[in-house]
C-alpha cells in the first residue's frame, strides 16, 4: 500500500514535467484543442458525479437489510414522462457539445492558408521523417526546424504530409493534434509555436518493427535563428577536405560503398533517396530519428550495426572494417 | 417418476392459434442480408475506383453488354419460381422440367461469363492485376459467378432428387428457400450489370 | 442473508438422463448438436483463449513496466499486441457471448433447441478451427527471410503494412484466414439466433414478452449480418492483393490505404457493439432479479437497444478522425457518435430506476453487475471525450484510447460476463459457485482493474502512443506504466481464483435446484442442468415474467402489460 502511494507520488511529479503533455499547449491548434478538452472534461465530470452519485445512493438506500421481511417490493414497470426527460436532457447536452466541437474543427481544419506561410513537405518513411522546404531549397531529415509565431506577421508553418511506404502519424502533443501520413494521399496541418524551444513527439500510427523509435523533434526558433539555420542548410557539402585526411579517406569509403544507394550528400555523387539526406548530418542533435544522440562514438556504433539500437530498422550493417568505420565517421562528422 | 408439467397463468389471447414464420425462409433472408453486405463492399470498391486507374484499358474500351447472359439468368428466376409453384401443387414431373431448365439457363450464363473472360484475358491481355479496373471488375463479377456456381450445385442436386422420385409436395417450402437464394443471386446480377456495364462505361 | 427461494412443486425437477462415460463422452460432445452443449463448448473454448491472451497482456506489461526495457524484442512485442487483440475480440469475446446466447435463448423462449442445430455445431467447429489456425502461425508462419511466425500487423491490420512487400511470409495470411473462419462461424450463429427468436418462441410469447436478453441478442445478430460481412469482403480483397497481384490497397497502383480503414471500421465499430450488447443483456437479467423489481421501462429498453444497433452502424469513421477526411466528414461522425450516447444513456438510467425502490441483494452476480454499472458509465464518458474530434486528434492512437476501450471490454463486458457466470453456472451445472471465492475473485479483480485501467489514461494524456515496444525515460510515463503492470498481476490473480472456483464448484458446489436465485424467466422453470429436451411440456406464457406470475398469483405481471 505504502509502496503504491510512493509510486503514485513519483508518477505525479514525473508527469508534471512531461515534455509531451496535451495539457501544456504551445501553439494555436493545441490551444484550441485544450480549451475544447476543458469543456468536455467538465461536462463529463458533472455527468459522472450526478449519475454515479445517484447510483451509489440507490445501492445504499435500497439494499436489503437483515431485518427485512423477505417480501418483494412494489413493482414499478416504467414511466413515459421519466423516459422523456432523460432522453431530452442528454440530447440537449449532445447538441451543445456538438456545436462547440464543430467550431474547433472549423477553426483548425478550415483555416485559409496565409500567403506567407512556410511550406514544408513531410514524407514518412519506415522509420524516419523526411523534410523538404520546397521554396527554400532545403532537404533534411528527422529534426524539423520552424520559426516561432510573430504576432505582427503571422507565418505559420504548413506541413504537407504523405508517406513513401506505410501509414504513419505526426504527433507533437504540445503543438497540435496528430495527422496521419498516408501513401498516395496528401494531408495538411499547421503549426505556430509561441515560444522557442525543442518540442518532442513520435510517430503515432503503427508502421512496423521500429514504430516505437520513430521519434519527432521540432525545433521552434526565432526568425533570426531560423534564417541562419536555413542558410546553413542551403549550402552543399564541403568539397575541400584536404585539412582532414581521415575524413577525406572516409568520403572515398562512403562514395565507394552502397551508402550512396540510399543516402544523398549534395556536392557528391551520392543521390540516394531511400534513407535520410546526410548533407548536414553533423548539424543534428540525434541520429536514427531521435533514438540515438549524435556523437562520433554512437554514430560509429550505428553504422557498424544498426540493429543494436533499432532492430528491424531498414539500414543494413555495412560490414566495414574498423579503419573504414573510423574514416567514414570522421567524414560524416564534417557534414555540418 | 412422472414429471409434473409446468403451467403458467395465461391470458385469453394465448388461446388463439400460434403461427410463427418458417425458419428456413427467415434463415435464408438472414443469409441474404449478410451476402448482400459483402457484395455491397465490392460494389463500393468498384465505384470508388472508377476513373482512378493509373494505366491500362478503361471499361468503355473493352466491355460489352452481356445481353444474352443476362436474359438467361433472369429467365432462370422465372423457371425456378415455376418449379416451386408446380411442386406446391404436387406436379413433380413439371417441377423436374422446370428445375432442369433453370440449371441449363444458369449454366448458359456461366458460359457467357467464361467466354467474356477468355476474350478479355487472352485477347485483350486484361487481368486482375492490370489496373484498378481489372482488380474491381474481376473480383466483383467473379464473386457473383461463384455464388451462381453454388446455387447451380444445389439446384442440380435437387433436380437429381426430383428425377429419382425423392422429391415430393412436402418439400415445397424447402425448394422455396432455395429459390429465394437463386432470386437473390439474380438480383445481385441486376446491380452488377447496372454498375459495371451501364454506369461504369 | 436472503431466504432461499421456495421451490414450487409445479417446477420440473427432472434429473438429466445418465451420461455415457469414457470415450463415449468425448464422442457425445464432439458430435453434439444440442445447443446447451455447444454453448458450453463455446464458453470453455473462450476461457482457454482468455488465459492465453491474458498471458500475452502480462508479457507486454512487463516489457513496458520500465523505460528502455529488453524483456522481449520488438518483433515479439509487435506479435504480442496483434495476437492479444485478435484473440480477445474474435476468439474470446465473440465465442463466449454467443456461447451464452446459444445456451440461454432456447431456454428463455421455451423452445427445445435452436432453429438449425447442425448449423449450430458447424458454426462452433469452424470458429474453433479458426482459433487453432491463428495460433498455428507461431509454428508455421515462416516465409521468405524467416519473416514469419505469428502476425504482427496489429489487430486492425492497416494497409499497406499488410501488403506482401511490407509483410512477407505468411503471418498476415494466418490472421486473415483464421478471422475469416471466425466470421463464418459468427454469421452462422447469428442466422441461427434470428431464426430461433422469430420462429420458435413458445405459445403466448409475443415479441414484447421476450426477456430483454433475447431482444438484445436478436439485435446483435442482425448487426452481425451487416457488420461482419465488410470485414470478410476486405479480407478477401487483401488476400487477392497478396496472392493474385490485385491492387485494392496497393498505393503504388493508385489504390487507397484509407479504403481499408473504412471497410475495417465499418466492421470494427459495430463489432464492439456486438460485443457490448450481450453484456447489456446479462445486466438486464441480473439487475432486476437482485433488486427484486421488474426492469424499469421494458419498451424503452427495447427501443434503446434497437436504436443503438442502428446508430452504431453510422459512427465508424470516428476511428479515422486523423486521416484527413476534412471538416464535413469529421463533423458528421462527431454528430453520429455523440448521438449514440443518448440511447446508451437511457439504458443506464433505466437500470438505475430498476434498482431504485428495490431490495438489493449483494450476491456475487450483483456485485459484478454493480461494477459494470459504474465502469460502463466511465467508459461511456471517455467515449464522449473521444467523440469530440479535435480532442481525438490528441488522444487517438494513444494510451488514452487503449484505456477507454479496455474500460469497455474489461470493466463492462468482462464484469458482466463474470456476473453471468455466477448467475447461470448453477443452471448449467446444477451446482452453485462458491460465494466466498466469488467475493475474493471480485475484490482482487476490481482492484487490479482500476490500478491498471484508471491510471492507463494518464500516459495517453502525456503523449504516449500505443503499440510501442518501449519508450524513453523523461516523458513522465514510466511510473504510470509500472502501476499499470502491477494492476495486471492483481487481475491475473483474480482470474486464477475464478478459474479455480469454476472447477472446484463443479465437484463441491452446493446443489442448486432449478431456481436458486428466485428468478422469473423460463430457464429457471426447468431442472438444473436441464434435460436434453429442455422442457417436459412446451410452456405457454401470458406475461414477461412467467415465474413471477406463478409465485405471485395475487399480483401477476399480466395485469400490467
Amino acid at each position: 500500500m505504502a509502496a503504491l502511494l510512493g509510486l503514485l507520488v513519483n508518477a505525479r511529479q514525473a508527469s508534471a514535467g512531461s515534455p509531451t503533455s496535451i495539457f501544456d499547449p504551445a501553439a494555436t491548434p493545441a490551444h484550441s484543442i485544450f480549451s475544447l478538452s476543458m469543456l468536455v472534461l467538465s461536462v463529463t465530470l458533472i455527468i459522472f458525479l450526478v449519475v454515479a452519485g445517484l447510483l451509489l445512493y440507490a445501492l445504499i438506500r435500497f439494499r436489503q437489510r437483515s431485518t427485512d421481511s423477505g417480501q418483494d417490493p412494489a413493482q414499478v414497470y416504467g414511466s413515459n414522462q421519466i423516459e422523456l426527460s432523460w432522453t431530452v436532457i442528454p440530447i440537449l447536452i449532445v447538441v451543445m457539445l456538438f456545436l462547440s466541437t464543430t467550431r474547433v474543427i472549423l477553426e483548425t481544419e478550415a483555416k485559409p492558408k496565409p500567403d506567407n506561410a512556410l511550406n514544408v513537405t513531410v514524407i514518412g518513411h519506415q522509420f524516419w521523417w523526411e523534410y523538404r522546404y520546397p521554396k527554400l531549397g532545403v532537404v533534411t531529415a528527422n529534426e524539423l526546424h520552424i520559426p516561432i509565431r510573430d504576432p505582427n506577421r503571422p507565418t505559420p508553418t504548413y506541413l504537407e504530409m504523405s508517406s513513401a511506404d506505410v501509414t504513419h502519424s505526426f504527433w507533437v502533443p504540445r503543438l497540435a493534434g496528430k495527422t496521419d501520413l498516408i501513401p498516395n494521399r496528401v494531408n495538411t496541418m499547421w503549426l505556430d509555436p509561441s515560444e522557442a524551444g525543442l518540442y518532442l513527439g513520435q510517430c503515432a500510427q503503427y508502421c512496423g518493427t521500429q514504430h516505437a523509435k520513430m521519434l519527432l523533434r521540432v525545433y521552434a526558433q526565432t526568425p533570426q535563428d531560423f534564417a541562419a539555420w536555413v542558410k546553413q542548410q542551403q549550402q552543399p557539402s564541403r568539397a575541400d577536405l584536404s585539412d582532414q585526411p581521415l575524413a577525406e579517406e572516409g568520403r572515398m569509403v562512403f562514395l565507394h560503398n552502397a551508402c550512396i544507394n540510399c543516402h544523398t550528400v549534395t556536392g557528391t555523387v551520392a543521390t540516394g533517396r531511400f534513407g535520410p539526406d546526410l548533407t548536414h548530418l553533423a548539424s543534428r542533435d540525434t541520429i536514427a530519428s531521435g533514438a540515438i544522440p549524435n556523437t562520433p562514438k554512437q554514430l560509429r556504433a550505428w553504422i557498424a550495426n544498426p540493429d543494436e539500437f533499432k532492430p528491424g530498422s531498414l539500414m543494413p550493417a555495412m560490414h566495414l572494417n574498423n579503419h573504414d568505420l573510423d574514416a567514414v565517421t570522421a567524414y560524416l562528422t564534417t557534414l555540418h | 417418476m412422472m414429471q409434473t408439467p409446468v403451467t403458467f397463468p395465461v391470458s385469453v389471447d394465448a388461446e388463439a392459434p400460434w403461427v410463427l414464420p418458417n425458419r428456413g425462409i427467415v434463415g435464408m433472408w438472414c443469409l441474404i442480408a449478410a451476402e448482400a453486405a459483402i457484395f455491397m463492399i465490392f460494389v463500393v470498391a468498384y465505384i470508388y475506383y472508377l476513373g482512378k486507374s493509373l494505366t491500362g484499358p478503361l471499361p468503355s474500351q473493352i466491355l460489352e453488354l452481356p445481353i444474352l447472359g443476362t436474359i438467361c439468368l433472369l429467365s432462370s428466376s422465372l423457371t425456378v419460381h415455376a418449379a416451386v409453384s408446380t411442386l406446391r401443387k404436387g406436379k413433380v414431373q413439371r417441377c423436374t422440367v422446370a428445375l432442369a431448365v433453370t440449371v441449363l439457363l444458369g449454366a448458359a450464363f456461366l458460359w457467357t461469363t467464361a467466354a467474356e473472360w477468355h476474350h478479355l484475358i487472352y485477347e485483350e491481355g486484361f487481368t486482375i492485376r492490370t489496373n484498378l479496373f481489372g482488380t474491381t471488375y474481376y473480383s466483383l463479377v467473379g464473386l457473383h459467378a461463384s455464388h451462381v456456381v453454388v446455387g447451380l450445385l444445389f439446384l442440380t442436386v435437387t433436380f437429381l432428387f426430383s428425377v429419382s422420385g425423392r422429391l415430393g409436395e412436402m418439400h415445397a417450402e424447402r425448394l422455396e428457400v432455395l429459390s429465394l437464394y437463386w432470386h437473390f443471386v439474380d438480383a445481385v446480377w441486376v446491380v452488377v450489370f447496372l454498375v459495371v456495364y451501364v454506369l461504369g462505361r | 442473508m436472503a431466504k432461499e427461494a421456495p421451490v414450487l412443486e409445479a417446477i420440473d425437477q427432472t434429473a438429466p438422463a445418465g451420461h455415457s462415460s469414457g470415450p463415449g463422452v468425448v464422442y457425445e460432445w464432439l458430435s453434439t448438436v444440442d445447443h446447451k452443449k455447444i454453448g458450453i463448448m463455446y464458453i470453455v473454448y473462450a476461457l482457454i483463449f482468455l488465459v492465453l491472451a491474458g498471458a500475452q497482456a502480462l508479457l507486454m506489461r512487463i516489457q513496458l513496466a520500465v523505460p528502455n526495457n529488453h524483456f522481449v524484442t520488438p518483433q515479439v512485442f509487435n506479435r504480442l499486441f496483434t495476437m492479444h487483440g485478435s484473440t480477445m475480440v474474435f476468439f474470446v469475446g465473440i465465442p463466449i457471448l454467443f456461447g451464452f446466447g446459444n445456451y440461454l435463448i432456447p431456454l428463455m423462449i421455451g423452445a427445445r433447441d435452436m432453429a438449425f442445430p447442425r448449423l449450430n455445431a458447424f458454426s462452433f467447429w469452424i470458429s474453433a478451427f479458426g482459433g487453432i489456425l491463428l495460433y498455428l502461425s507461431y509454428f508455421a508462419g515462416s516465409g521468405l527471410y524467416g519473416a514469419g511466425s505469428a502476425p504482427d500487423v496489429g489487430w486492425f491490420a492497416y494497409a499497406p503494412l499488410t501488403a506482401k512487400v511490407f509483410s512477407p511470409g505468411h503471418s498476415t495470411d494466418y490472421w486473415t484466414l483464421s478471422i475469416l473462419m471466425s466470421g463464418i462461424g459468427t454469421t452462422g450463429t447469428a442466422i441461427n439466433i434470428v431464426a430461433t427468436v422469430i420462429c420458435m418462441r413458445c405459445k403466448g410469447m409475443t415479441m414484447t414478452r421476450m426477456p430483454l436478453l433475447v431482444w438484445l441478442l436478436l439485435v446483435t445478430s442482425c448487426m452481425v449480418f451487416v457488420a461482419v460481412s465488410p470485414l470478410t469482403a476486405a479480407q478477401i480483397m487483401l488476400t487477392l492483393d497478396r496472392y493474385l497481384g490485385s491492387h485494392f490497397f496497393d498505393t503504388q497502383a493508385g489504390g487507397s490505404a484509407v479504403l481499408w480503414m473504412h471497410f475495417f471500421w465499418i466492421f470494427g465499430h459495430p463489432e464492439v457493439y456486438i460485443l457490448v450488447l450481450p453484456a447489456f443483456a446479462f445486466i438486464n437479467e441480473i439487475v432486476p432479479v437482485f433488486s427484486r423489481k421488474a426492469i424499469f421501462g421494458y419498451s424503452a429498453m427495447v427501443a434503446a437497444s434497437v436504436g443503438i444497433g442502428f446508430i452504431s452502424l453510422s459512427v465508424w469513421a470516428h476511428h479515422m478522425f486523423t486521416v484527413g477526411m476534412g471538416p464535413a466528414g469529421n463533423t458528421f461522425f462527431v454528430f453520429s457518435t455523440m448521438v449514440v450516447s443518448v440511447p446508451t444513456g437511457i439504458k443506464m438510467f433505466n437500470w438505475l430506476a430498476t434498482i431504485w425502490g428495490g431490495k438489493v441483494r449483494f450476491r456475487t452476480p450483483m456485485m459484478f453487475a454493480v461494477g459494470f454499472l459504474f465502469q460502463f458509465l466511465i467508459a461511456g464518458l471517455t467515449g464522449i471525450m473521444l467523440s469530440a474530434a479535435p480532442f481525438d486528434w490528441q488522444l487517438s492512437a494513444s494510451y488514452f484510447v487503449v484505456a477507454h476501450f479496455h474500460y469497455v471490454l474489461v470493466g463492462a463486458i468482462l464484469f458482466a460476463l463474470f456476473g453471468a457466470f455466477y448467475y447461470w453456472y448453477p443452471k448449467m451445472t446444477g451446482r452453485m459457485m462458491s460465494e466466498t471465492l466469488g467475493k475474493w475473485h471480485f475484490w482482487f479483480f476490481i482492484v487490479g482493474f482500476h490500478l491498471t485501467f484508471d491510471f492507463m489514461h494518464i500516459p495517453g494524456l502525456l503523449g504516449m502512443p500505443r503499440r510501442i515496444y518501449t519508450y524513453e525515460a523523461g516523458r513522465g510515463w514510466e511510473y504510470w506504466n509500472l502501476i499499470v503492470g502491477i494492476g495486471a498481476i492483481v487481475q491475473a490473480i483474480g482470474t486464477l481464483i475464478f478459474v479455480y472456483n469454476l472447477v472446484h464448484s463443479y465437484f463441491r458446489g452446493k446443489i442448486a435446484g432449478p431456481d436458486p436465485w428466485d428468478a422469473w424467466t423460463l430457464e429457471w422453470s426447468t431442472a438444473s442442468p436441464p434435460p436434453s429436451y429442455n422442457f417436459a411440456v412446451e410452456p405457454t406464457v401470458g406475461s414477461r415474467r412467467p415465474l413471477w406470475d406463478l409465485k405471485h398469483p395475487e399480483d401477476p405481471d399480466s395485469s400490467y402489460e
